[in-house]
């Protein structure tokens, strides 16, 4: 039952923030698109904005948590130049080296996509409140920005996974 | 039934506020859109260029252990909030044409995710 400070970091970055991401998704996406005059009471528009911005904005703060651990602490480990790092052992098999030339590639650059558009989500939903319930074309704009920035750390994250699954950081 | 007369009477009033209250300009929101957008075009191509050019991708580490990505992340996040500031004081109480903005973010969004798709942007790798 314990965890070197690399694993640690590693269930940080991957496990808990993700899973938090997932929840604050999942809240915001559904927030924003039952946020429609004809299934909120008046009463119901400032209780639901309330949770909405909460949501909104968990999710963008933990996206730029999820890629300041991921890029300043867990990824100088995966990189080592060391044999035993991640990126060599998955470079040295032609099996796997894709792993690395592909799906980390890729996943370190596209994550970073994923707080600044949910941080542009945020911003929306907050600069209109509860106006934005009569704002039907940036409503639905804040859900094509909010399902993109969980579309960029969808594939972070489930790369991620398999290359901690081939290659582990310990 | 009963349902549907509750919704129509409580759909009035939100109606009534919105008259009331008047709509916000679409600058300030469209600002934040067009730099999200900007931003996530430069770390494309910074992603890119980074493989055409090595001295830029020695210039990119910013930080050693972690290499180029250090500076292409720093860079974009940069260039995102320089955007948003600038666009921000610029469109800011302006009514926009929602469509316009909207496409030119969506072309820059989807330039910056083919700029850093691995398969794109190692055809510019030198041999």
């Amino acid at each position: 039952m314990s965890l070197s400070e690399r694993e640690f970091w590693t269930v940080i970055h991957g496990l808990v923030l993700g899973t938090l991401f997932l929840l604050a998704f999942a809240g915001g996406i559904a927030g924003l698109w039952s946020l429609r005059p004809a299934l909120v009471t008046p009463a119901g528009v400032h209780e639901r904005l309330r949770r909405l911005n909460v949501g909104v904005w968990t999710m963008a703060a933990v996206a730029w948590a999820t890629v300041i651990t991921g890029t300043y602490i867990v990824y100088p480990w995966y990189r080592e130049a060391a044999e035993s790092s991640p990126r060599s052992q998955l470079l040295a098999n032609s099996d796997t080296a894709l792993w690395h030339t592909f799906g980390m590639e890729w996943k370190e650059h596209v994550a970073w996509m994923a707080p600044i558009l949910a941080t542009a989500v945020a911003f929306i939903v907050t600069y209109y409140g509860e106006r934005l319930i009569h704002q039907e074309r940036m409503r639905r704009l804040a859900m094509a920005l909010f399902t993109s920035a969980f579309l960029a750390a969808a594939v972070a994250g489930l790369f991620g996974a398999f290359i901690n699954k081939a290659a582990p950081i310990r | 039934m009963g349902h549907s007369e509750s919704s129509s009477s409580q759909a009035a009033p939100l109606e009534a506020s919105r008259a009331s209250e008047g709509d916000k300009p679409n600058g300030p929101p469209l600002a934040a859109l067009m730099a999200a957008a900007v931003g996530t075009f430069v770390l494309g191509a910074i992603t890119t260029l980074a493989e055409v050019s090595e001295g830029l991708k020695d210039w990119l580490v910013f930080r050693e252990p972690v290499g180029p990505l250090s500076g292409k992340t720093t860079l974009a996040t940069g260039v995102w909030l320089v955007a948003w500031v600038v666009l921000g004081l610029a469109w800011r109480g302006k009514e926009l044409d929602t469509r316009k903005v909207l496409i030119t973010s969506v072309v820059l969004i989807v330039l910056g995710v083919i700029g850093t798709y691995p398969t794109f942007f190692e055809q510019f790798a030198p041999e």
